[in-house]
C-alpha cells in the first residue's frame, strides 16, 4: 500500500456533486452529518471544493448538461480519489435508463476521463443513510 | 465584446453540499446593492415527460415520485388524480384519508427541513441540525408505512398501495406529539429573537402585487397575504372533511416565510391526527380494468406550491401525453422582484426562502458592474453568516466567533 492510499483511508473529506438526481439521495446524503448518523465522528466531512475532497460521492443520472462539468470535478479532484456512485441512478441510471437527456451512468462519464478510477456503487433508491456509511466502510477497506 | 470585459462571468462552484439546486444565477451587483438577476436552468432535465410516455399507467407513479424527492408524495397523487378525473374512478374512502396523512407527513418533514437549512445560511446551525433531527422519526413513520424513507410510489390509480395497519395509530399519533412540541419550540424561537426579527424582516420582500404578477404558488405567495392553496380553494383527497386553516402572512419578506410554513406545520399535524381519528375502514383499492381514451387535470399542494399534471391517453395501455408542472418552475423566477434591491448578503437567504425543490444543482456568481469583483457562492454565504454576526453585536447578544457558525 502506498503512502497515498494509506493516507486516503483516514478521515475521509466528501464533495457532494449532484448530477441530476432527484434531490432524495442529497438529502439523505445532508442527513449524514446530523445527529443521528452523525459521520462527522469518523472524521467525514462534507467540503465545499473538490480540490480538499478524498472522496467524489456523486448522485444523479448524468444528464447532458452534467457530463462535462463531472469530468471537470473529477479533474480537479487530488488523486487518488475515490468515486461513489451513490443511488440507483448513479450506478445504471435507474428508471430514467429511457430519457433522452441522460448520458450516464456516473461509471462511464468518469471512465472516459480516467479509466483507472476507482468507482464504488452504493444501490438503492435513495440508499438509506446506514447503506451510504456501510458502502464507505467496504470501499475503503478494500483499497 | 467590451461589455463581456467589463463583466466576466466566473463559473464558481458548480456543487456546494447544502444548496443542489441546478438553476445558475448571475447576480449583476452595484457595490453591495444587487441590479439584476438572471436564472438559468434546465441542467437537471432528464425528459421525465417523454419517459412517462414509454411506460405503464400503474408504472408512472413510481417515475413522477423521482421528480423531486421531497415532493414525492404531491406528483404522483396529482397524477393518479388526472388519469381518475378521466376514467371516472373514484378511489374509496380509506385511500383518500391514507392518501392525505402520506401527504401532510410529507409536508412536515419537508418544512422542518426547511428551516433547518434556512438556520445553516444565516449561521444558526444549530438549528440546522436539530431540525434535521427532529424530521427523523417522521422519515421513519414514512418506511413503516410504505417501506421507503423517501419515494414512497404509495398511490396508484384507483387507491392506495399500502395501508396504515392500525397498530401503527398509536405510534403515529405519539410520534406527532413528540414533534409538535419541537415545532412549537422552533415557532417561538423565530417569534421570539430579536436578532431573526432584525436579520429576516424586510429581506426579500416580495409584494403581493408582485406575487400575483409572478405567478407564484405554496408558502411563497402565503407569506405575501395571497390566500392560495389547492387543499382549500380544491379540495382533493380528504382535505375537504377536515378542519384545518390557511395561514398566510402579510409581509411578503423572509420573515413571513419561515411563520407561514412553521404555522402550517403545526396545521398538517392537527390534521395527521384528525385523519387518523376519522379514518374510515373499507378497502385502499378499487380495481381497474382499462383505462379509457380522453384527458384529465390533477392538481395537488405540494409543500412549495401546486404542482400541475394532465394526461391523454387514446385507450391504450400507456398515456399518450403527460405534462407535468412542478411549483418551483413558477416561483423562482420572482427572484427578479425579490432580489433586486436587496444586498448580496441577503440573496442566499431570499433564494433559499423559495425553498426551490433542490433536484439540481446550483451555481451562482456575482458580477460587480463596476470593478469585476465576483463572489463564489462559499463567499455569499459567508457575507450573509457575517451580516447575522454584525446585527447581534449591534443588538448586544453574546459575541459569536466565525469560525462557530
Amino acid at each position: 500500500m502506498s503512502w497515498k492510499t494509506w493516507s486516503l483511508k483516514k478521515s475521509v473529506w466528501v464533495f457532494h456533486v449532484n448530477t441530476g438526481a432527484c434531490n432524495n439521495c442529497d438529502i439523505e446524503i445532508v442527513n449524514l452529518l446530523t445527529p443521528k448518523f452523525d459521520v462527522e465522528r469518523f472524521g467525514m466531512k462534507l467540503v465545499g471544493s473538490p480540490r480538499h475532497a478524498d472522496a467524489l460521492l456523486v448522485t444523479g443520472v448524468v444528464t447532458r448538461q452534467a457530463a462535462p462539468r463531472l469530468k471537470e470535478v473529477y479533474r480537479q479532484t487530488p488523486k487518488p480519489c475515490v468515486v461513489f456512485a451513490i443511488g440507483a441512478c448513479a450506478c445504471d441510471k435507474g428508471i430514467f435508463h429511457a430519457g433522452y437527456h441522460v448520458v450516464g451512468p456516473v461509471d462511464k462519464i468518469v471512465r472516459e476521463e480516467d479509466p483507472n478510477a476507482i468507482i464504488a456503487y452504493v444501490p438503492g433508491c435513495p440508499p438509506k443513510p446506514e447503506a451510504m456509511i456501510s458502502g464507505v466502510v467496504k470501499a475503503l477497506s478494500a483499497l | 465584446m467590451k461589455e463581456t470585459v467589463r463583466k466576466p462571468v466566473l463559473a464558481v462552484g458548480p456543487f456546494h453540499p447544502l444548496q443542489e439546486e441546478m438553476e445558475f444565477f448571475q447576480l449583476t451587483v452595484d457595490g453591495e446593492i444587487v441590479t439584476d438577476i438572471d436564472v438559468r436552468i434546465s441542467y437537471n432535465h432528464r425528459g421525465m415527460e417523454g419517459i412517462a410516455e414509454t411506460m405503464q399507467y400503474d408504472q408512472i407513479p413510481f417515475l413522477v415520485s423521482r421528480i423531486c424527492g421531497i415532493c414525492s408524495a404531491s406528483h404522483p397523487l396529482a397524477y393518479v388524480q388526472a388519469v381518475e378525473d378521466f376514467a371516472g374512478i373514484t378511489p374509496p374512502d380509506r385511500a383518500r384519508y391514507v392518501r392525505t396523512i402520506i401527504n401532510e407527513l410529507e409536508r412536515i418533514h419537508s418544512h422542518v427541513l426547511w428551516v433547518g437549512l434556512a438556520g445553516h445560511f444565516i449561521g444558526y446551525d444549530t438549528v440546522f441540525m436539530w431540525a434535521w433531527k427532529y424530521r427523523e422519526p417522521v422519515l421513519d413513520l414514512l418506511e413503516k408505512i410504505t417501506g421507503n424513507r423517501n419515494n414512497y410510489g404509495n398511490v396508484r390509480v384507483g387507491g392506495c398501495r399500502e395501508d396504515i395497519p392500525d397498530e401503527l395509530k398509536p405510534e403515529i399519533l405519539r410520534e406527532m406529539d413528540k414533534i409538535e412540541k419541537k415545532v412549537d419550540m422552533l415557532t417561538k424561537a423565530v417569534l421570539d429573537d430579536p436578532i431573526l426579527h432584525a436579520r429576516l424582516k424586510g429581506v426579500g420582500t416580495l409584494t403581493k402585487k408582485d406575487g400575483i404578477a409572478y405567478a407564484v404558488t405554496g408558502p411563497t405567495a402565503r407569506g405575501s397575504g395571497i390566500k392560495v392553496d389547492v387543499r382549500h380553494d380544491d379540495p382533493y383527497a380528504a382535505y375537504g372533511e377536515l378542519d384545518w386553516k390557511v395561514i398566510t402572512q402579510e409581509q411578503g419578506d423572509v420573515f413571513a416565510k419561515a411563520v407561514v410554513r412553521l404555522l402550517e406545520t403545526s396545521e398538517c399535524i392537527k390534521m395527521v391526527r384528525e385523519a387518523l381519528k376519522k379514518l374510515p375502514g373499507g378497502p385502499i383499492a378499487v380495481e381497474v380494468k382499462e383505462i379509457p381514451p380522453g384527458e384529465g387535470c390533477g392538481h395537488a399542494e405540494a409543500p412549495r406550491g401546486e404542482t400541475f399534471h394532465y394526461v391523454r391517453s387514446d385507450g391504450g395501455n400507456r398515456p399518450v401525453r403527460h405534462k407535468m408542472r412542478a411549483p418551483s418552475y413558477v416561483n423562482v423566477p420572482s427572484f427578479r422582484a425579490s432580489c433586486i434591491g436587496q444586498h448580496i448578503a441577503d440573496v442566499t437567504l431570499t433564494l433559499a426562502a423559495v425553498d426551490p425543490c433542490y433536484s439540481c444543482t446550483e451555481r451562482l456568481a456575482v458580477v460587480d458592474s463596476h470593478n469585476s469583483v465576483i463572489h463564489d457562492y462559499d463567499s455569499l454565504l459567508r457575507l450573509s453568516r457575517e451580516k447575522t454576526a454584525r446585527l447581534k453585536k449591534e443588538i448586544g447578544a453574546p459575541e459569536m466567533r466565525l469560525e462557530d457558525i
